[in-house]
């Protein structure tokens, strides 16, 4: 069995290392809805991916992952939104693990709008 | 439908969050000869009146305005139900809530229980205004993770460090592989 004395050597570890990664005004957000709507369509993938990817990337300063609740779009759900301090947000809809890992290269590393996954390009009837 | 019982769990653990709870605790347990798949997911939130806990199993109720419906609930219980299992809720009002399902374990309609450690670390990274406590048996076998004790350990420092996320995840991972000898289920 795994104890928690690893987590203490990880603890002595990072002791010193450790800044206050607090949310400020100069990170970018990255919302992903976890209600019912969203985690019944594969909101937990889209998450992970997101988070994990952030983490390996090492934009953890820079960038936000966290989640929210319904927002009232449940057909267009995973629904993630990227808010960029100053930027009009944007809003991705149907998202799945390998969709996020490019709007992570594109939209959060390159900087560029991943349109073809936007709700703004979606054909609305 | 959810496609996972890990899911379902993630849902509903979600709402207990939302209930503002400090402790939200997990049960899921895997009993062979009882043939049960036991999932119980309580906690100390904000509770529910008799009126509320009675409507929350019907779909068409739910609390929020962005949509007429809520399924989480239901969902868990005919999950349950259509298994030959049972499904129970009980709360008080500024005490907390208690999600009781229980599955017929080998019934050919009960879901898989999918990735149930990913679904306990999303909890405990994304909700660290909670702690939790899961208990993970299979027959005999069990573990606990308990985040109170993680705390203690960790200090200041987040759960959601790379560093001690990664830690909670292989702890789940490892600890389930030797709780239930890899069983898949």
């Amino acid at each position: 069995m795994k104890t928690l004395a690893e987590l203490k050597a990880i603890r002595e570890k990072m002791q010193n290392q450790v800044s206050l990664r607090s949310e400020d005004h100069t990170q970018t957000r990255v919302v992903v809805g976890m209600a019912t709507c969203g985690i019944a369509s594969g909101a937990r993938p889209v998450l992970v991916t997101l988070s994990d990817l952030v983490q390996k990337k090492g934009l953890t300063d820079k960038i936000a992952v966290v989640q929210t609740g319904c927002i009232g779009l449940c057909q267009y759900e995973p629904i993630v939104e990227v808010v960029e301090p100053g930027k009009e947000k944007v809003t991705y809809i149907k998202m799945t693990a390998e969709k996020a890992a490019e709007v992570v290269e594109r939209h959060l590393v390159g900087g560029h709008v991943v349109e073809k996954y936007t709700l703004a390009s979606a054909d609305l009837k | 439908m959810m496609p996972e019982i890990s899911l379902n769990i993630l849902d509903v653990a979600e709402n207990s969050t939302r209930a503002g709870a400090k402790l939200v605790e997990i049960t899921v347990a895997a009993d062979v000869k009882a043939d049960t798949l036991t999932v119980i997911i309580g906690d100390d939130g904000c509770g529910m009146s008799a009126e509320m806990v009675r409507r929350v199993v019907d779909p068409f109720f739910t609390t929020r305005s962005t949509r007429k419906v809520g399924l989480g609930v239901p969902f868990l219980k005919f999950a349950a139900e259509a298994t030959g299992g049972s499904f129970s809720i009980t709360s008080t009002e500024g005490v907390g809530t208690t999600v009781t399902a229980v599955f017929g374990l080998t019934h050919i309609d009960r879901m898989p229980l999918g990735d149930i450690s990913e679904t306990i670390r999303l909890l405990v990274v994304y909700h660290p205004e909670s702690d939790f406590r899961y208990t993970y048996r299979y027959n005999d076998a069990s573990f606990v993770l308990d985040t109170r004790e993680m705390r203690e350990i960790l200090g200041d420092v987040p759960f959601s460090a790379p560093e001690v996320s990664d830690y909670i995840k292989e702890f789940l991972i490892e600890n389930k592989q030797e709780t239930d000898n890899g069983a898949e289920y």
